[in-house]
């Protein structure tokens, strides 16, 4: 081994062990503790575990609270991701437009809410979204609709927390279409006017090409997020109302930590995994597509 | 003339959406200085009436929030300075240095990339756990080090370095330590700052993670505490306002001066990868 060979390993072991240790490890864990029964049993003494095969996978297949899980944060990342997508591209085409005055303010104040504490802006929104005192039911009030039981009611919750995690995260999406839109050239946008191209053609034909790859990645990032909405839920819900806004790390969390259902809970990570995975492989099938065809 | 109102229209929509935007966060400190019981009114008003430091008082004197904060700020600067220690000499390592493997290496850690790390939870709290290691600051730390994002923003930026330079020091007789100490690490300076502030932000913020590791109500962060205390006194909102503030304002402030640092991370990890 050369000098620098082994300089080289002394400077890699550190962290491939410790990606190792905490990260591979655990991961590879979690599929094979899904084929077990570890409960709280076998937390005293691992002798109490026994190996069953994918009936934790079976057994989740028939559980409605899971499905129930499986159907709120379908809902999320369905219903989430083109709203994000949609909010973040029109702040940033605004802050974007060349007529707009002092950007650096409005982008920092834009981008603020990404950077706090997903616990404590949560536990804002909660007071914000309050059905008797709330400022969202004034506000509604002084345009005479009627007041919403925001986080009580069924129908409401998820919605209610979806504005929460748009209004958290839309920031971030917006700097990265931000960037983006001010690598497109000049002279694409001057040659599409003096054709004649409307605002709307312009976009269309000139900026969406210039940002496809990019909403492609946005979209693979907002998916994974709303797949992973945990503390939302915690915070302002504690999952219902009726069970509404249990998502699936919520209900791996419950059956993990405080069921104690160990086994079963990493057959629910295991399947969260899958998701993300399959929709990430999904729109890198898409992007590679639409390359492809241009 | 139709053009100039579209141009004031555009610049009256940005100010009307950032007042929005930050709207939930003034509001929370305008709360958080209300006496007790003046936000649960009809309508909800909007700044307190005569400005009061008491919850903030309350918070630290009879909820031990100082406590909290100050878990939350060593577990932060701890978990900033492993990660620094760990990833900065692999991302340079993986730049720059040539050893046997180290592509095929590079390709299985990019592609653990998209594996979020939480898929690991229970297995790794049960490691921890046969390692005495649940409800200790060690035990918080832990992810931290195995951070393959961090390790990836290093190796991005360090490609960067000319190779002459190494090879210079190289032929002068430095030993690749020195090398790493007096010529790579002052180079990497900005990536360094970037890294630790996402580092930093990303313990501060952390919730789920210490909230099954951390079980002893001394040991909480603050978004723990918080959590635990927002499900016990729902209706004392100014109370709650001011953690929140508590909570919010070391993230808040260190991201606002260290912005230009932030947003490079950002889109290196983004537009990139």
């Amino acid at each position: 081994m050369s000098r620098v060979e082994r300089a080289a390993w002394s400077f890699v072991a550190p962290a491939l062990i410790a990606i190792g240790l905490f990260f591979a490890l655990p991961v590879l864990g979690a599929l094979l503790l899904s084929f077990t029964d570890f409960d709280i049993y076998a937390l005293a003494d691992s002798r109490n575990m026994r190996i069953v095969g994918a009936e934790n996978y079976a057994r989740l297949m028939e559980n409605p609270l899971f499905w129930g899980a499986m159907s709120n944060t379908m809902w999320f990342v369905l219903i989430g991701t083109p709203l994000t997508i949609i909010v973040s591209l029109a702040a940033a085409l605004l802050l974007n437009s060349r007529v707009v005055k002092w950007k650096p303010i409005w982008r920092v104040a834009l981008f603020a809410p990404y950077v706090t504490t997903l616990v404590a802006t949560a536990v804002v929104w909660r007071y914000l979204l309050h059905t008797r005192y709330g400022l969202i039911n004034a506000g509604l009030g002084e345009v005479g609709a009627p007041p919403i039981d925001w986080l009580g009611d069924p129908a409401w919750a998820l919605p209610a927390i979806l504005l929460f995690v748009i209004w958290k995260t839309f920031g971030y999406n917006m700097l990265i279409f931000l960037a983006v839109l001010q690598m497109a050239p000049e002279e694409l946008y001057d040659a599409a006017r003096v054709d004649g191209a409307g605002p709307w053609q312009r976009f269309r034909h000139v900026t969406l090409p210039a940002i496809g790859p990019a909403v492609i990645l946005v979209s693979i990032v907002s998916m994974a997020g709303f797949f992973q909405l945990f503390a939302e839920p915690y915070v302002m819900t504690q999952g219902g109302p009726s069970q509404r806004t249990v998502t699936i790390l919520y209900f791996m969390y419950e059956e993990g930590f405080k069921w104690w259902n160990l086994g079963s809970a990493s057959a629910v990570a295991f399947v969260l995994f899958l998701c993300i995975f399959a929709v990430a492989m999904l729109q890198l099938l898409a992007a590679r597509r639409l390359g492809s065809e241009r | 003339m139709r053009l100039r109102a579209g141009d004031i229209a555009l610049n009256v929509l940005a100010v009307l959406v950032a007042v929005l935007t930050l709207f939930p966060l003034l509001w929370m400190f305008a709360v958080s200085l209300m006496s007790p019981g003046e936000a649960a009114q009809f309508p909800p008003p909007i700044w307190p009436e005569t400005p009061t430091l008491e919850h903030y008082r309350t918070l630290f004197e009879a909820q031990g929030v100082g406590r909290y904060l100050a878990n939350s700020a060593i577990l932060a600067t701890l978990a900033t300075l492993l990660a620094l220690a760990v990833t900065v000499p692999a991302g340079y390592a993986f730049a720059k240095l040539r050893f046997t493997g180290r592509d095929r290496l590079l390709q299985m850690l990019m592609a653990a990339l998209v594996v979020p790390g939480q898929i690991g939870t229970l297995p790794l709290f049960l490691m921890l756990q046969r390692m005495g290691l649940v409800n200790t600051f060690a035990g918080a730390l832990v992810p931290w080090l195995a951070s393959i994002f961090g390790l990836y923003l290093v190796r991005e930026y360090a490609r960067s370095i000319p190779d002459e330079m190494l090879e210079a020091a190289r032929i002068d007789g430095a030993s690749e330590w020195q090398i790493f100490r007096h010529i790579v690490l002052p180079g990497l300076q900005p990536i360094l700052v970037t890294l630790a502030l996402f580092v930093f932000l990303g313990s501060w913020n952390d919730f789920l993670w210490p909230l099954i590791i951390l079980t002893d109500q001394n040991n909480y962060t603050l978004p723990v505490a918080l959590a635990a205390l927002s499900r016990e006194s729902v209706q004392d909102t100014e109370l709650m306002m001011a953690g929140a503030v508590v909570t919010v304002l070391p993230p808040l402030v260190l991201f606002l001066a260290l912005q230009r640092y932030y947003v490079r991370g950002l889109l290196a990890g983004g537009v990139k990868g």
